[in-house]
């Protein structure tokens, strides 16, 4: 599937219900069997022999919940993996209907110098959508429904795309590409994974499930190569290929596992980069505390602004971490050592 | 054990990067014990069978606190993020090494307000005069620990990582003199407990022990204007009540207390209001186990001059020796 269609599917965390229908189709007419939780992941196997290997991307994106409607029909809503900063001025979709709406805040003109100095709480912004009135509103949204940044995906320059949701479409895509190779010696045991957002969760029970023996996480991940940061703030940069963690808050990526990927990628002539920063986390960190425990270790894809209504990734930087993580999969040989 | 400590702290082992530290206790417990494996996150599990009594984790952690490289730039300078609790105010001017043999100093970029003095104004210089120069010798990724060579003052004993090779010595010295018991003693020497108690918690899913005790430093109220905290340096084994990871099962809290008394061993109460253990993750493993404490008094943890009073280390090895020989009916 596209990176094109996943990003524009609507699916911010608890609610990843448009997204796994849209894999599970793609899953079905690849042939590939799965299954899904209780907590919405879908769990697709391929490969019978060989020690088990789980692979993981997060269906869920960042977004809004609506919490309250006002009686003037404006709504009020809780950010969810998204900072107070990025939300003023911003289109949204409102629910299953997608109903169009603003975040609005005062003007300029009504403003007091220190507001215009600083960011506006979440608890005095609203979703506008142009209703008079709560009961107006509540024909076409109510409390619970989730909002998503409306954003159109789009190439920026020639391999330089623009879309929301890259983190974790981007990994479903990678994962999704992985499925349509043939390995021999290990089993994978894929897994599109809810609620990374708001805490790891469907990771936490998808690798109970799996009880693997080795874990990868992918990710659209951190890139800071702008203006204003020095390099070594950087963490990721656009255009130097895929990512690979050492350390962050969740994981200490397993050293066997990174010196085969480096050795892979060296010997492919994939680029690569390190992840230099330690913070952040994803689902290996899941993965890698399930039941005894496994060793794991991440392949991402630099996304600049992730955690904001877009971000902006090179298909280059793609396509490495697709090589990487299909030469990681046919290199499996029995399992890793501490 | 003045010996075993030296050799223990003077290891090299920051969290994911315990193998030196796994090799050298290996050496010594192989002769006392009947199995030993090592799992998926790197734990050493020694088991020493008894004669059908019960499964008891005992729990030592292998990794110190220390740095991974994030960055080297072109003049070949490292950034670096810090693995497990590390203070930029102690780091400064601190030499590192890394498991190459490596060494560097902590040097700061200028910071006129002492409390702008973070981390990432921190970086190591290992005297390499550009990118490539440095690129031979490390890369991104690579973790260093400390450097503090193991000094002994009288009954005192100052070193980098006692935090927890001091633990791993009660337990070793345990393993040697405990003999025969009716219980399975399983000893876990645990890896990235800094990070996050992570050996722990898939060491005690594996093992499923009917009783877990951790053995860990732990943080003291002597000195001058400290925190309030009712444990000394000297006054003996600490058993823990509770900190920020768990609260100890009271019965086997009280188990240990009689335990103590019975032997004449010295111990004092410990409550600890901020810190965890890894017997936080061992008492929440799979359906709940029975989990406690025995804490080393340490001064100035996690620095590279932690104290502790080599009589409490005895204490501590008799306590835990006491508990694997008694019933640990609870």
């Amino acid at each position: 599937m596209e990176l094109r269609e996943l990003t524009s599917l609507v699916g911010v965390s608890g609610n990843e219900d448009e997204v796994r229908r849209a894999i599970m189709r793609e899953l079905e007419a690849m042939g590939v069997s799965y299954e899904t939780d209780t907590m919405g992941n879908i769990i697709a196997r391929k490969g019978d022999k060989g020690p088990r290997l789980m692979v993981d991307a997060h269906m869920d994106e960042v977004g809004l919940i609506i919490v309250h409607i006002e009686k003037s029909g404006f709504l009020r809503f809780y950010p969810i993996g998204v900072p107070a900063a990025v939300l003023p001025s911003k289109r949204v979709l409102v629910g299953k209907d997608k109903v169009p709406g603003v975040i609005g805040a005062k003007a300029i003109h009504l403003q007091e110098r220190r507001e215009r100095d600083s960011v506006i709480p979440v608890d005095q912004l609203t979703i506008d959508i142009g209703a008079k009135s709560k009961e107006e509103a509540e024909r076409k949204v109510k409390v619970g429904d989730y909002a998503v940044f409306d954003t159109e995906y789009e190439e920026l320059s020639p391999g330089i795309i623009k879309a929301k949701a890259l983190d974790d479409r981007v990994g479903c895509a990678l994962l999704l590409e992985l499925l349509k190779e043939p390995w021999e010696n290990v089993q994978v045991y894929a897994v599109f994974s809810t609620q990374e957002e708001l805490g790891i969760r469907g990771a936490k029970v998808a690798s109970y499930r799996v009880n693997p023996d080795m874990g990868i996480a992918l990710e659209g991940t951190v890139c800071a190569d702008i203006p204003g940061t020095d390099p070594e703030g950087y963490a990721t940069q656009i255009g130097k290929g895929a990512v690979l963690s050492v350390m962050d808050r969740g994981t200490i990526t397993h050293k066997g596992m990174l010196n085969q990927l480096v050795k892979l990628a060296t010997e492919n002539q994939i680029p690569f980069q390190y992840r230099e920063a330690t913070s952040g986390g994803n689902d290996a960190m899941a993965i890698h505390q399930a039941r005894a425990g496994c060793p794991v270790a991440a392949i991402s894809v630099p996304c600049r602004y992730i955690h904001s209504p877009f971000s902006v990734m090179s298909m280059a930087d793609f396509e490495a971490a697709r090589k990487l993580l299909i030469a990681f999969v046919k290199s499996v040989e029995g399992g890793f050592r501490p | 054990m003045k010996t075993l400590l030296t050799k223990l702290t003077e290891a090299y082992g920051p969290s994911g990067s315990e193998g030196p530290v796994r090799e050298l206790i290996r050496k010594e417990v192989e002769p006392y014990v009947d199995e030993i494996r090592v799992d998926a996150l790197g734990n050493l599990i020694c088991l020493k069978k008894g004669t059908g009594g019960k499964k008891v984790l005992l729990d030592a952690h292998m990794d110190e606190i220390g740095l991974m490289v994030t960055h080297i730039d072109k003049d070949g300078f490292l950034r670096y993020g810090t693995i497990g609790g590390v203070n930029p105010f102690i780091s400064l001017g601190q030499r590192v090494y890394f498991e190459n043999g490596t060494f560097g100093v902590i040097g700061s970029e200028r910071v006129d307000d002492p409390k702008d003095l973070k981390t990432e104004k921190l970086f190591v210089d290992i005297g390499a005069k550009n990118k490539e120069e440095a690129s031979a010798k490390v890369k991104v990724g690579d973790s260093a620990a400390f450097f503090q060579p193991a000094v002994c003052l009288g009954s005192r004993f100052v070193a980098k990582a006692l935090d927890d090779r001091a633990a791993c010595a009660v337990l070793i010295e345990t393993l040697k003199r405990v003999g025969e018991t009716a219980h399975d003693i399983y000893a876990v020497f645990a890896t990235q407990e800094e990070v996050g108690l992570r050996g722990a918690r898939v060491a005690a899913f594996g093992i499923e022990p009917d009783v877990g005790i951790a053995i860990d430093v732990t943080r003291t109220g002597d000195t001058p204007k400290s925190i309030t905290m009712d444990v000394s340096l000297g006054a003996g084994a600490a058993i823990k009540v509770k900190d920020s990871s768990l609260i100890c099962t009271p019965a086997l809290r009280d188990y240990m207390v009689k335990m103590a008394q019975e032997k004449g061993i010295r111990y004092q109460m410990e409550v600890l209001e901020a810190g965890g253990t890894d017997s936080g993750a061992i008492q929440m493993t799979k359906a709940g186990i029975p989990a406690g404490v025995i804490s080393i008094p340490c001064r100035y943890i996690h620095s590279p001059c932690e104290m502790v009073d080599l009589d409490d280390v005895e204490e501590c090895v008799k306590l835990t020796v006491a508990l694997c020989q008694s019933p640990l009916e609870f």
